[in-house]
């Protein structure tokens, strides 16, 4: 039982979400290979081999991957993991873009999000925005499975797999890559932060989100928002936690003038500590909260920046 | 040019779902059902090309049972031309849609095919790329715009850190992300209007597809449930606390 893992990265470096999915694959057992599909990706490569549990390192690198589109990616990922007895992917937007095309290229059903592994064909995972688990076993030859990369811990160094270079497979020619739009920040990654904080419609106006800026500075943590504050235009939607959004699940979470929608409870109510400061006592939040801080938030967090 | 869009009958998204005693699946027994909200979208932006005199005709479908008819009079109302009900009992897992929506397709010629990117019930966010591969079509998932070219479609997708565009040869597949519209509400005449376009049904074996499920769900049980926590006086209270007892910061 060999298992194939498309790697996440940007060409430059290889993104955790991989090393979580590797703890996943590890789980279910067996080989396992990482796959780099990219554009001048081997530094790439080389993190991917260093990474503990891994035995292989596959690298194709040419023109048509580098912005991991689904059309020659997944054409790519059927020759290849014919051969394989599960293919792995993080629940990301390369991964939910590009698996669910290859499984149906093999003819074998997706599973998406996986949250848990049972056994090598049965597997947990969230449905109704993780209202309810369902446990779920595949009899197809190849099992393709995305993984919510905040279930598992990331595996650590200590690998020395071997790097193989593979030949590419050609572009189909379906589709072409025009710009990418990228928010900048010098802040960690929603997904991968430590701790987050987040701000909603109490937040009233995006100008006001550098009262959470700036203590996301002193905590190195990353900022994020409801839908409602996302819908509001207050930030842009690559700030969003939620069943539509993001799904986190850090050691801290703030969540700040956030009333606590089922939408936004199903993209954080994993994380370890919640806290939750908004001026409504009644609010939802509160009941999924470890510290719950019942005050005017523009009078607290110029206090909290203050005090850490 | 001819668009079809594909939406799905799910458990209303203002309902709180109830778990079956046996531990089997979800409650669907009178419950409310609607439309899944992103393939509202996918309608409205079918609507949208229709009115900017982009796309010529707009075709629903939807596959499952009977009770599927009433989401497709909403896509009616909403301003597709005609529906069709693939009508079946089994539950049908997205490899199975995307092959029904394949024969679909093959039959209709569509230039564009427009589909919410996830459903709201099974969140399996797979269908509009499965039928993508079935026919070796190019893919624009989590669409927050959808601009049609000459040949070519240019999609912006919404993707971890930003925004993508990408551009599609015609014909396409199209995912909608949230933020590619705010559907419309159907008017009461539009709705009445609805009742008399033309509704047809066929079922998967017509079409030649064994929808049978490739996933067996052994169960379906409750997340693990958070406890409330405490409530702290003030700031310093919190940070104290943060610190001390919980040792995060």
């Amino acid at each position: 039982m060999t298992i194939l893992i498309l790697a996440e990265h940007d060409n430059a470096i290889l993104k955790p979400a991989t090393l979580n999915t590797v703890t996943a694959a590890a789980k279910i057992g067996g080989d396992i290979h990482v796959l780099v599909a990219g554009k001048g990706a081997q530094g790439v490569a080389e993190a991917a081999s260093k990474i503990v549990g891994v035995s292989k390192v596959l690298l194709v690198d040419d023109a048509a991957y580098e912005h991991a589109l689904a059309e020659p990616l997944a054409a790519f990922l059927v020759e290849i993991g014919r051969n394989y007895s599960h293919i792995l992917a993080p629940a990301t937007s390369v991964g939910k873009n590009v698996l669910p095309r290859v499984a149906a290229l093999l003819d074998v059903a997706a599973v998406s999000d996986i949250t848990g592994v049972v056994s090598e064909d049965i597997f947990e995972r969230p449905i109704y925005a993780g209202n309810a688990i369902a446990t779920v076993q595949s009899r197809d030859g190849v099992k393709v499975v995305t993984v919510r990369t905040t279930a598992f811990e990331a595996a650590g160094p200590g690998g020395s797999a071997p790097v193989e270079t593979v030949s590419a497979t050609g572009n189909p020619g379906l589709s072409s890559f025009v710009s990418a739009e990228l928010s900048k920040s010098e802040r960690p990654e929603l997904t991968s932060a430590r701790i987050v904080i987040s701000g909603g419609r109490g937040m009233q106006s995006g100008d006001n989100f550098h009262l959470l800026e700036a203590i996301a500075d002193k905590l190195g943590a990353a900022v994020g928002a409801s839908r409602a504050a996302v819908d509001a235009g207050f930030v842009p939607n690559d700030y969003q936690v939620g069943q539509t959004g993001k799904i986190v699940a850090p050691e801290l979470y703030i969540a700040v003038g956030i009333s606590g929608a089922i939408q936004h409870l199903a993209g954080m109510k994993d994380s370890k500590v919640i806290v939750a400061i908004n001026k409504d006592e009644e609010a939802a939040i509160f009941q999924v909260a470890d510290y719950g801080l019942v005050t005017d938030l523009f009078k607290a967090l110029p206090e909290l920046a203050e005090a850490l | 040019m001819k668009i079809l869009v594909p939406v799905k009958r799910v458990i209303d998204y203002n309902v709180k779902i109830l778990l079956k005693a046996d531990g089997t699946g979800v409650e669907t027994a009178n419950v409310k059902m609607s439309m899944n909200p992103f393939d509202e979208i996918a309608v409205e932006e079918a609507v949208r090309l229709k009115e900017a005199g982009k796309a010529t005709e707009i075709v629903a479908v939807s596959v499952g049972p009977s009770g599927c008819q009433e989401t497709l009079r909403t896509a009616l109302a909403m301003g597709a031309d005609r529906a069709i009900l693939v009508q079946t009992d089994t539950e049908t897992q997205p490899l199975a849609v995307a092959k029904i929506l394949k024969a679909l397709v093959d039959k209709e010629g569509p230039t564009l095919v427009i589909l919410g990117k996830q459903a709201i019930d099974d969140d399996c966010n797979q269908t509009g790329q499965m039928l993508a591969a079935l026919l070796g079509w190019g893919q624009g998932t989590f669409a927050s715009d959808v601009a049609l070219g000459d040949g070519s479609v240019t999609v912006i997708r919404e993707i971890d850190g930003g925004l993508e565009t990408v551009e599609l040869k015609l014909p396409a597949i199209v995912t909608a992300d949230l933020r590619l519209n705010e559907p419309r509400y159907a008017s009461l005449p539009n709705i009445m209007k609805a009742k008399k376009k033309p509704l047809e049904t066929v079922t998967p074996a017509a079409l030649g597809v064994d929808v049978a499920p490739r996933l067996t769900t052994l169960k379906v049980v409750e997340p693990a449930k958070r406890k409330a926590g405490v409530k702290v006086p003030d700031v310093a209270t919190l940070v104290d606390k943060l610190k001390n007892e919980a040792r995060v910061i």
